[in-house]
């Protein structure tokens, strides 16, 4: 082990097989109880709990649509998460490129600032902003209340701070020699930017998508506040399966699995992006 | 993570340009005007500096202007007409004698209590696994994609999924305690009542410990293979190198790591609101859950704008100190 040509000591092994599995129990008995449960018939999921369904059915699956409009909250949530992340990726390239590349007044000022937002709680800021949002509305008639353009805003902003910040890692990490020599041959800043920084970038780039894609598809507090009936996302809209006056847990775990479905596929077919953009951006 | 910035500048080593090449650059590049290059930076920052303005920024501002202000329900539509309450808010919510006082004094340390057991739980178990995982072995990559999915699901299902576990008549803890293993009279209640908060910290453990896990394996690939060959041939097992040579060099990561997850914890808003409603059971009465009802049960935003400015005080004393103490350690490291 440790690429040393002897094998590592059985006291080693054992740790590891015996640490191992216990924490693979702990984190995939949530998904197994999601995904069968999700399977069960109804009367499996009133009494007292299965590991084994009695038997299977999709119906749970075909019911989740009518419970609540499902539809509507997936497409919004793919409309605002999908927005945010395209605005915010693109703005965090920029604001990173200039930090990483350029001198200028004011940066240290700049970075400090943007990355102290994050310590703020949520719960400072919604109040403020949804009163910010209101009055916007009324005196402009700019309608981000309730709208989805002004989640959007909202959460292009939330991931914005950490984006820029890996991502000015990850940029610093690229030799300066490639965009200069660019620049030597008569390319534009800009053009050096996306002809030549933002390939080399890609595996930061795409690390940042994703953490942008998750914080937008799974935000709840502003959510919450922030949408009406037509606008809900999932966050919000997934807890309307619970306030029926019975819960039905196998329609609530089937809802569950397709919202989480697409989000968990993407991120692990992604995850060694994430890892090599936080290994070359974050923990350098 | 967010404080690599904070305490050491972010000069990269692209602050100078090499001096032979960036000879033929200035040449090249005073043709194009000097306000236009000095402006780059600058355009290139403005959509980001607008938004962080506008989300961010000014609606602290005007938080901070709320607490200062009687914002009861009568002057919610018009918020700039309510009359100013001087420290009154802040008087209130200081005043530990009184009920108000009293419970945010209570939601506090119930807050502090959670923080430190999430955050421990979460790094001990991220960087265990971590370290075990270093070296290849069969399998290793299905692990971590198991490993990663709590993180990669999004927390509000993950957490109903919790919710519908800690049930007391159908759900699996109860079920695995009770009716196998009989280690209960009773069915417990997990969700109301005192056991709320065992409840709240299992989940948030569940939950945040796949970040560190991938926030320190990313680290460890940063350790050079050849600190490990040299230390095996001077003789070196595999637990020695563990203890010599992998702990001390997750230190700086580990300092930021730490200091992020106890931001995340400390802020949480999710995790609670999803697995208990609008309103927590009193065990399990977190800052931003309380003052979040402090302020739409009693329709009372200057109160709760109050709370939420001593919290944010509070987190920016925890935080510069935590900084000023982990950079003094380093330099005493180093020196």
């Amino acid at each position: 082990m440790h690429s040393s040509p002897t094998a590592p000591p059985r006291s080693f092994v054992w740790t590891r097989r015996i640490v191992l599995t216990l924490l693979t129990v702990f984190a995939v008995t949530p998904v197994y109880v999601m995904l069968s449960s999700s399977l069960k018939p109804l009367e499996d999921v009133t009494g007292s709990f299965q590991w084994i369904p009695s038997g299977l059915t999709i119906r749970p699956y075909l019911d989740i649509w009518d419970t609540v409009p499902l539809a509507r909250y997936f497409v919004n949530s793919l409309i605002v998460a999908g927005a945010a992340t395209a605005c915010s990726v693109v703005i965090a390239v920029f604001a990173a490129y200039a930090v990483s590349r350029y001198r200028f007044r004011g940066k240290r000022l700049f970075t400090v600032t943007v990355l102290s937002t994050q310590m703020f709680p949520g719960i400072l800021f919604l109040l403020p902003l949804f009163l910010i949002f209101v009055n916007i509305g009324n005196t402009t008639g700019i309608a981000l209340y309730g709208s989805r353009g002004g989640l959007i805003l909202t959460y292009m902003t939330f991931t914005l701070p950490f984006s820029i910040w890996m991502l000015v890692g990850y940029l610093d990490s690229i030799p300066r020699d490639l965009d200069e020599a660019a620049l030597v041959d008569g390319c534009g800043p800009l053009k050096a930017l996306f002809r030549v920084v933002v390939p080399a970038a890609v595996p930061g780039i795409v690390a940042v998508a994703i953490y942008s894609f998750m914080t937008a598809w799974g935000e709840v507090l502003f959510a919450s506040v922030m949408t009406n009936d037509v606008t809900r996302t999932l966050s919000v809209g997934l807890q309307g399966y619970a306030t029926q006056t019975e819960v039905y847990w196998n329609q609530v775990m089937a809802a569950s699995l397709v919202v989480s479905l697409p989000i968990v596929a993407g991120f692990l077919l992604l995850q060694r992006y994430l890892v090599a953009g936080l290994t070359a951006g974050a923990v350098k | 993570m967010t404080a690599t910035a904070l305490d050491t500048p972010p000069a990269g080593p692209g602050d100078k340009p090499p001096a032979g090449r960036g000879a033929a650059r200035k040449r090249r590049r005073t043709g194009r005007g000097r306000v236009r290059r000095g402006a780059l930076p600058y355009l290139l920052l403005l959509p980001a500096l607008l938004l962080e303005l506008l989300i961010h920024l000014v609606p602290m501002a005007v938080g901070v202007v709320m607490s200062f202000k009687e914002l009861t329900q009568r002057y919610i539509r018009d918020w700039g007409e309510a009359p100013w309450a001087g420290l009154d808010n802040f008087r209130i919510a200081v005043d530990f004698d009184a009920p108000v006082g009293e419970a945010l004094l209570r939601s506090f340390f119930i807050t502090c209590a959670f923080t430190v057991l999430a955050v421990g739980f979460s790094w001990l178990l991220g960087v265990t696994a971590a370290i075990l995982m270093q070296d290849a072995f069969r399998g290793r990559g299905l692990l971590r994609a198991i490993f990663l999915t709590p993180y990669a699901l999004p927390v509000y299902t993950a957490v109903i999924t919790w919710s519908f576990m800690l049930q007391r008549d159908n759900g699996l803890v109860n079920h695995v305690i009770h009716d196998q293993l009989g280690l209960t009279s009773q069915p417990t209640f997990w969700l109301i009542g005192d056991n709320a908060f065992v409840s709240l910290v299992l989940v948030s453990v569940w939950r945040t410990w796949p970040f560190a896990f991938l926030v320190l394996t990313a680290a460890l690939q940063n350790i050079p293979r050849e600190v490990y060959e040299a230390s095996a041939i001077d003789g070196a097992g595999i637990w020695q190198q563990i203890r010599r040579i992998t702990l001390p060099s997750l230190r700086p990561v580990n300092q930021v790591l730490v200091l992020v997850l106890f931001l995340w914890t400390f802020n949480d808003f999710n995790v609670p609101y999803i697995l208990f409603g609008k309103s927590a059971p009193e065990s399990a009465d977190i800052i931003s859950i309380h003052i979040y009802q402090s302020s739409f049960v009693t329709w009372n935003f200057g109160a709760g704008s109050a709370m939420s400015v001593l919290l944010l005080l509070f987190l920016l004393v925890v935080t510069a100190g935590y900084l000023l103490l982990t950079s003094r350690g380093r330099k005493a490291a180093s020196a």
